[in-house]
């Protein structure tokens, strides 16, 4: 594995080519990678998208209290958004409450945040989980925080487009994922063993391409003191932001 | 004019929040009145249904692990970056509290019910998840003025008592929050408000343009309280960051209940290791 980029950088790229051409990305709670795609994606188009960080008084549009989020995307004014889960299965299907019976759970979540709404309405919902194992990518969840696919007569313009774990890429289409790409130093056959759900995928699965110095360059300089804000741990520990602020 | 005396000592200001009663709370970044919550702690109130909007930290933590909470309402307990919220965990594990499980744009409309006076909010989402499921309080119908296309329905939260911690308040009662316009919901919706601040304003905040239009009008607030740093280790949005390391204090503390013990000890009830 090429050593000169961490595996953070390489997720943040991918993802900040997901978000692709949009107008308006928002970041949730505990989400430092994505945070990390979003502002990419910002000085890559030279301030657009918008970028809505939860939390964040540096990075954030919101002047109308928490439900302006929650009424925006419900418009449709939210292109990106993300969400992760304790379970993912292979409907799409993630968990973010509880592992075993709900009322006698074994392990316990912090809970589905909005994700029991902004999964049916954003149209762009890129899944991200950084722990790939059986124990997190399921044949089915143990509690459903919000469905992957929708019946016919439910409203729901939105819902996951991508996975993106520490082995792979995955896209999302028809109610199943494919395998997109694996990255670099894990194999296919690494991603099937640690995979809980069946997936389709191509004969030949290209390696994840690498982010481009230009791109990591962005990533160190100008973007890792945006993030420092409001992630201080993740961009001490990934971009090595907080410590150089003091040795200065 | 005078003013009617809204001002109190901090014990006075929260005697409203009494045992069983509907309180709610704001997330962990919009001004959490965390001196008050030690209050509460100290003074042992029981039984709360609390209402965070639309999650929560160290402040459900604190006030589940030292059995001030009967039923928790709400999208999420966290300590982000810290990690788990370790009283919240082990009291649903332990079945100790009931739990209502929400999704953060439900709890902001069902309080907006409640601001406009009308019995329920509907809602997108949440239809074909585990969420509405276990709600039984929560109902799906037809929309009237749609086409076999189902909708939830959220019923008002009406809370007995909001409590937020906001930068400043005038001696009538007005207090200024800014752009959190969630703590204006919460207030709108409650039935009495309760807010600390930092500090006081001289002069009346509605005289001024610019800070009337961030200022929760005096006729909402049942009383007002000075605490300096009132969200500490929390933080005020605009004024103070988080105490990181006393936030990654309280995780590692609070991770057994002996050591949550010996946190209420030492930073609610300020009994000093020797």
């Amino acid at each position: 594995m090429n050593a000169t980029f961490r595996p953070e950088e390489l997720l943040a790229d991918q993802i900040a080519q997901l978000i692709g051409d949009v107008r308006h990305v928002a970041v949730g709670n505990a989400s430092p990678i994505p945070a990390t795609a979003a502002l990419l994606a910002r000085e890559r188009g030279n301030g657009r998208p918008y970028v809505s960080l939860l939390g964040s008084p540096k990075n954030t549009f919101w002047t109308d209290g928490a439900r302006e989020l929650f009424d925006c995307a419900g418009q449709g004014r939210i292109d990106v958004f993300f969400l992760s889960g304790g379970q993912i299965d292979g409907q799409g299907n993630i968990n973010l409450v509880s592992v075993g019976d709900y009322d006698h759970p074994k392990v316990r979540f912090p809970g589905s945040f909005g994700s029991a709404h902004l999964y049916y309405v954003v149209p762009k919902v890129i899944l991200f989980r950084t722990e790939h194992s059986r124990r997190t990518l399921v044949p089915q969840v143990d509690f459903i925080s919000a469905p992957g696919a929708s019946a016919g007569n439910v409203y729901r313009p939105g819902g996951p487009v991508a996975l993106i774990t520490n082995r792979c890429l995955f896209s999302f289409a028809q109610g199943r994922f494919t395998l997109v790409s694996v990255h670099p130093g894990h194999t296919v056959a690494e991603v099937v063993e640690n995979t809980g759900f069946d997936f389709d995928r191509p004969d030949t699965v290209p390696e994840t391409p690498p982010p481009s110095p230009a791109t990591l360059k962005l990533m160190r300089e100008v973007v890792a003191p945006q993030l420092a804000e409001l992630y201080p741990q993740f961009a001490a520990h990934v971009f090595g932001v907080g410590i150089a602020a003091f040795a200065g | 004019m005078t003013a009617f005396q809204t001002v109190k000592s901090l014990d006075e200001a929260l005697l409203p929040i009494v045992d069983g009663c509907l309180l709610v709370v704001p997330r962990e970044v919009s001004g959490v009145p965390m001196t008050a919550t030690r209050a509460l702690v100290r003074r042992g109130v029981r039984d709360l249904h609390l209402v965070a909007l639309p999650t929560s930290s160290l402040q459900a933590d604190l006030l589940i692990g030292a059995g001030c909470v009967a039923t928790l309402e709400t999208s999420a307990v966290s300590l982000g970056e810290y990690g788990p919220a370790p009283r919240f965990s082990a009291a649903i594990l332990g079945r100790t509290i009931t739990m209502k499980d929400a999704t953060c744009p439900a709890l902001h409309s069902a309080l907006q019910a409640a601001e406009k006076g009308v019995p329920f909010m509907p809602l997108r989402g949440l239809i074909g998840s585990d969420v509405l499921k276990y709600r039984d309080d929560w109902k799906v119908i037809d929309s009237p003025f749609g086409n076999a296309d189902p909708i939830v329905l959220l019923p008002a939260i009406k809370p007995d008592v909001a409590l937020f911690h906001a930068p400043m308040a005038d001696r009538f009662g007005n207090v200024w929050i800014g752009r959190q316009r969630e703590l204006a919901t919460m207030a709108h919706a409650a039935d009495k408000t309760i807010a600390t601040v930092e500090k006081i304003h001289d002069g009346n905040l509605l005289d001024d343009p610019i800070l009337a239009a961030g200022t929760l009008p005096g006729f909402y607030v049942e009383s007002v309280a000075v605490c300096e740093r009132g969200a500490w280790p929390l933080p005020l949005p605009d004024h103070y960051s988080a105490d990181g390391e006393h936030l990654a204090l309280y995780a590692r503390m609070a991770a057994t209940a002996e050591g949550f013990a010996e946190y209420v000890d030492r930073y609610v009830h300020d009994k000093r290791a020797a």
